[in-house]
């Protein structure tokens, strides 16, 4: 890791969302429209953490100059933009959409808000999670970068500054891929990047005194209407109960009943 | 029953059921700066830990259950249901009534069945450090570790492994260190206290003959420092495949605890028993984990007969025949040796006034 010469530090987004949070065991509502959500526990998407981690170590190595978070949805992203304050990000975005708007909100509405940000804010580097944990989308850090025409370097499990730009290693099918990617640039986050710090109680007292700016869809000229609609929500089929058999025999023919051979 | 009832970040506490475990616990608080230090080691049930009156390799800094449980929410033996320091109690410090919560912490199930605990937290530290260093004896080791509790270094572990431990470690996480006495240190604060910390610390090793020191700073070095004393357990048994490991657990005074050990490693030669050491140096608390082979009566003879010796060592010593694992069955007969006649009088008179059926646990402790 590291270059050998340093280029100029890099001005940073972040992307966080604000998802259920890993341990909870999620439900269906009654009326399958959706999970549910109220009364349920929170937090920032695992992959979003690993993004903020990598982003604060390149500040701490002076490779980044700022490093900026903004998160998309309801009032309650502030908490999780104040989760990525106190890790040492240094300002938040909340870009506030609540209501039906919330609901039909997508990677291409994000996209369009991080490309817009980016524009505005002079960003040279985007790092977001490879996906989010509820809907699995993987598309948010794809999307923007093509929205941006930006190279894009995904599911990075490591990170290198060197001369013009990044050394990115990805994780693949068949292993692992490295390649070169020139800023101004996107990158997702895939799980061994690294282990993100937890927020400490003096860090998480100061993250409280940093700012966050509010802003409307409308003041990045993003439309809220999605072009895509949630037609129903189900849980997976129950498991049935397993057969235990005495031999490989009756393995045999139990395999055989079920037309598996 | 697994959930986290009541968690208040201001006030430094939470209120659990018996389902949630401390690890489960320590990710619902990772985003408040909060954690439960207490670590035994497994991921435990709380209430478990607290009818256990668990302890773990943090003690040194950050206490045992005893010092972290502030109210329990108990089934008594007749259905009452009780709290020990009252409905929805949680000051962090009280003077009214008879102690009940500590009572019921370590009684292993046998005056009432825990039902909610309301437990003490602690601020993530900002940072963690971790070293290694070896010793030419036990002695210069502990010598090393009376001395940095002596200058008042907040030390958040320190564990010590013998020779015989840090050979099973090499073997068997294909390691390389020294095979002597040896000393895992962690050191928890803020970036200036740690530099505090460690240079003293420093300076004491060199002074007890401490040497080959490895320090670590970021989560993969210090996860890696570790994990030879994370794996003691599996690497006492790789010594002696197909043996089972049988743990004893004592704790006396730090003064003696050289003293002990010495003598303890000693026993071991003279029994013919392979007991490799691990301990909580910082508490005077040790542990021999005991190879056994099943189909040898007579090492298990030896074995039985090595442990109670040991026990009776450290009860001559001032200490007590159980640091950290509890009475249970197994020591009941050298409870009475170590509380004496009157407090077990006394014991027994609580248990019969809270249990005159003798239905919560029969036959443990008392």
């Amino acid at each position: 890791g590291g270059g050998d010469k340093m280029a100029a530090p890099l001005r940073v987004m972040v992307g966080v969302k604000r998802v259920i949070d890993y341990a909870v065991k999620v439900r269906v509502k009654p009326d399958k429209t959706g999970v549910v959500t109220d009364g349920v526990k929170h937090s920032m998407n695992p992959f979003c953490e690993i993004a903020v981690e990598e982003a604060v170590r390149m500040k701490e190595k002076k490779q980044a100059a700022e490093v900026v978070a903004v998160s998309c949805g309801p009032v309650q992203c502030q908490e999780t933009i104040r989760t990525a304050l106190a890790m040492g990000v240094d300002r938040g975005i909340h870009v506030e959409v609540s209501g039906a708007d919330y609901e039909r909100l997508g990677p291409l509405q994000v996209s369009k808000v991080i490309a817009a940000l980016a524009k505005k804010e002079k960003i040279d580097l985007i790092i977001v999670g490879k996906q989010a944990i509820d809907d699995d989308c993987n598309q948010t850090g794809q999307m923007t970068a093509a929205l941006l025409d930006w190279p894009q370097g995904t599911f990075a499990s490591e990170v290198s500054m060197g001369e013009g730009g990044l050394t990115v290693t990805r994780e693949v099918d068949g292993g692992l891929e490295t390649i070169k990617v020139r800023v101004p640039a996107v990158l997702t986050s895939d799980l061994r990047l690294n282990e993100p710090r937890y927020a400490t109680l003096p860090n998480i007292m100061k993250a409280k005194k940093k700012r966050i700016d509010k802003l409307s869809l409308g003041d990045l000229g993003v439309g809220a209407a999605g072009n895509l609609e949630t037609v129903s929500v189900e849980e997976p089929p129950t498991r049935s109960a397993g057969v235990k058999v005495e031999n490989t025999e009756q393995l045999v023919q139990k395999l055989r009943e079920i037309g598996h051979i | 029953m697994d959930k986290i009832v009541q968690l208040n970040t201001v006030d430094f506490d939470v209120t659990v059921e018996p389902g949630v475990t401390r690890k489960s616990l320590n990710n619902y608080l990772r985003g408040s700066g909060l954690w439960f230090p207490v670590d035994p080691g497994a991921d435990a049930s709380l209430c478990g830990m607290a009818a256990t009156s668990a302890s773990g390799t943090n003690a040194v800094r950050y206490g045992t259950m005893r010092e972290n449980v502030i109210n329990l929410e108990v089934v008594l033996a007749d259905g009452r249901i009780m709290y020990t320091a009252g409905a929805q109690r949680r000051s962090r410090k009280t003077s009214a009534g008879y102690n009940l919560t500590n009572l019921f912490v370590g009684s292993e199930g046998t005056l009432g069945i825990i039902t909610k605990t309301t437990l003490r937290l602690h601020g993530i530290p900002e940072s963690m450090v971790s070293a290694v260093c070896t010793f030419p004896t036990v002695q210069a080791a502990v010598d090393c570790t009376v001395q940095v509790l002596q200058y008042g270094i907040p030390i958040a572990r320190i564990e010590f492994l013998d020779d015989v431990m840090m050979d099973a470690c090499n073997k068997f996480s294909n390691l390389n260190y020294a095979v002597s006495s040896t000393l895992f240190l962690e050191f928890h604060g803020t970036e200036k206290s740690l530099a505090e910390q460690i240079q003293v610390t420093g300076e004491i090793m060199k002074a007890n003959r401490g040497s080959d020191y490895i320090w670590a700073k970021d989560q993969e070095a210090r996860d890696k420092l570790w994990r030879a004393r994370h794996n003691a357990w599996y690497a006492a048994r790789a010594l002696r495949p197909g043996c089972q490991a049988y743990s004893t657990d004592v704790c006396v005074p730090l003064s003696k605890l050289t003293e002990i050990i010495v003598a303890t490693k000693d026993d071991l030669i003279q029994s013919k028993l392979t007991g490799p050491i691990v301990g909580h140096v910082g508490d005077g608390n040790f542990h021999c984990l005991m190879t056994m082979d099943p189909r040898d009566k007579d090492e298990e003879r030896r074995v039985k007969e090595f442990t109670d010796k040991l026990a009776r060592r450290a009860l001559a010593m001032d200490g007590t025949c159980t640091g950290e694992h509890g009475i249970g069955l197994g020591k009941r007969h050298l409870l009475t040796e170590e509380i004496g006649a009157v407090g077990m009088e006394v014991m027994r008179g609580i248990k019969a006034a809270l249990d005159p059926k003798n239905i919560m646990n029969p036959g443990k402790v008392v």
